[in-house]
């Protein structure tokens, strides 16, 4: 499969998507094309570059902890699955955020398992 | 990607959980608020993207001195279109000629110059892109549309924390005088990354 065509069926997938979606709540487009193929990915976006902003890591240092989770991933992948970049990030991210006692893993667990608990049909 | 075939399913992963939490915890604790994410968003959406870095091009293509200026040393050359986006701050132009075709790649992560191409693309950042752009650049630079004469050099720039590269693709003759305006409308985000040719 060439690159491009993943790429293809990549974006007819998000269009489904999209168009489920409340329009407020598209994501953006950038010359046509989606930057984030879910909600949760920009947010994940904005969460780094705010905190980056506003001083609490470098780039770098996000980086660092990108390549460390990549790298180790990159091992294991296997050509036919679809690549998860930013599964990647946020795990790149919350790593980052529990070394430098920003947020801690445990802290983030528990709110996840009551985020996990909220009665079905729950919408934010 | 995970099966997704209604609304309902995507609005549970896993990942938009753990990013919600996260969001909600880091508002407790007073280190953003959620519309800065959202500006951020908007930011990368509407404001930062690769018709800056058509500008550039453009201008590139019809002012001579400017295009010096941007092959010998391209932050300082973009300094004056003040674009939004950072990632620039040592950004290297590399130019595409009749004997040498340049294409970049991240092969660590996805370092890209985002004030002048925006967030990259879905395939920028794959592992199969990544790979495969090094070890047999030919091939893969066909499989995306690009033949190059067996004769033409390759040289594949892996971008890093220190160094963005962007391509200075070949103007099309056809073009060549028209306005910068004009100029900007044809230069693709793929040529800007080497994987096309205009």
């Amino acid at each position: 499969m060439s690159v491009r065509q993943s790429e293809t069926i990549q974006h007819e997938t998000i269009q489904h998507e999209t168009m489920e979606l409340e329009e407020n709540i598209a994501p953006p487009m950038v010359n046509g094309e989606l930057l984030f193929d879910a909600p949760w990915q920009g947010r994940t976006f904005g969460i780094a570059r705010v905190l980056c902003e506003s001083g609490l890591f470098s780039w770098d240092e996000f980086r660092g902890s990108l390549i460390d989770r990549i790298g180790r991933r990159d091992e294991i992948h296997r050509e036919d699955e679809p690549y998860a970049y930013y599964d990647h990030f946020l795990v790149a991210l919350t790593n980052l955020l529990s070394v430098k006692g920003i947020c801690d893993i445990k802290e983030l667990i528990g709110r996840d398992e009551e985020f996990h608990a909220r009665p079905h049909g729950h919408d934010h | 990607m995970a099966d997704h075939d209604h609304d309902h399913e995507h609005k549970h992963e896993p990942q938009a959980i753990r990013a919600e939490a996260l969001e909600s915890l880091l508002i407790e604790k007073g280190l953003l608020t959620s519309d800065a994410i959202d500006d951020v968003i908007q930011r990368y959406g509407e404001r930062v993207g690769p018709l800056n870095g058509a500008f550039v091009i453009a201008r590139a293509w019809s002012d001579p001195e400017f295009r010096k200026h941007l092959l010998d040393d391209g932050s300082s050359a973009i300094a004056e279109f003040q674009f939004e986006g950072g990632q620039v701050d040592k950004l290297v132009v590399v130019e595409n000629t009749l004997s040498v075709h340049n294409a970049v790649v991240c092969t660590l992560c996805s370092c890209y110059p985002w004030a002048v191409l925006g967030l990259p693309p879905r395939w920028y950042k794959d592992p199969e892109y990544r790979s495969r752009i090094v070890r047999e650049p030919r091939a893969v630079l066909a499989e995306m549309g690009v033949e190059l004469a067996k004769d033409t050099e390759i040289r594949i720039w892996d971008s890093s924390a220190e160094v963005r590269y962007m391509v200075l693709p070949q103007q099309p003759e056809q073009s060549i005088g028209r306005p910068e305006e004009e100029l900007a409308a044809i230069v693709s985000r793929d040529s800007m990354i080497g994987v096309a040719i205009l």
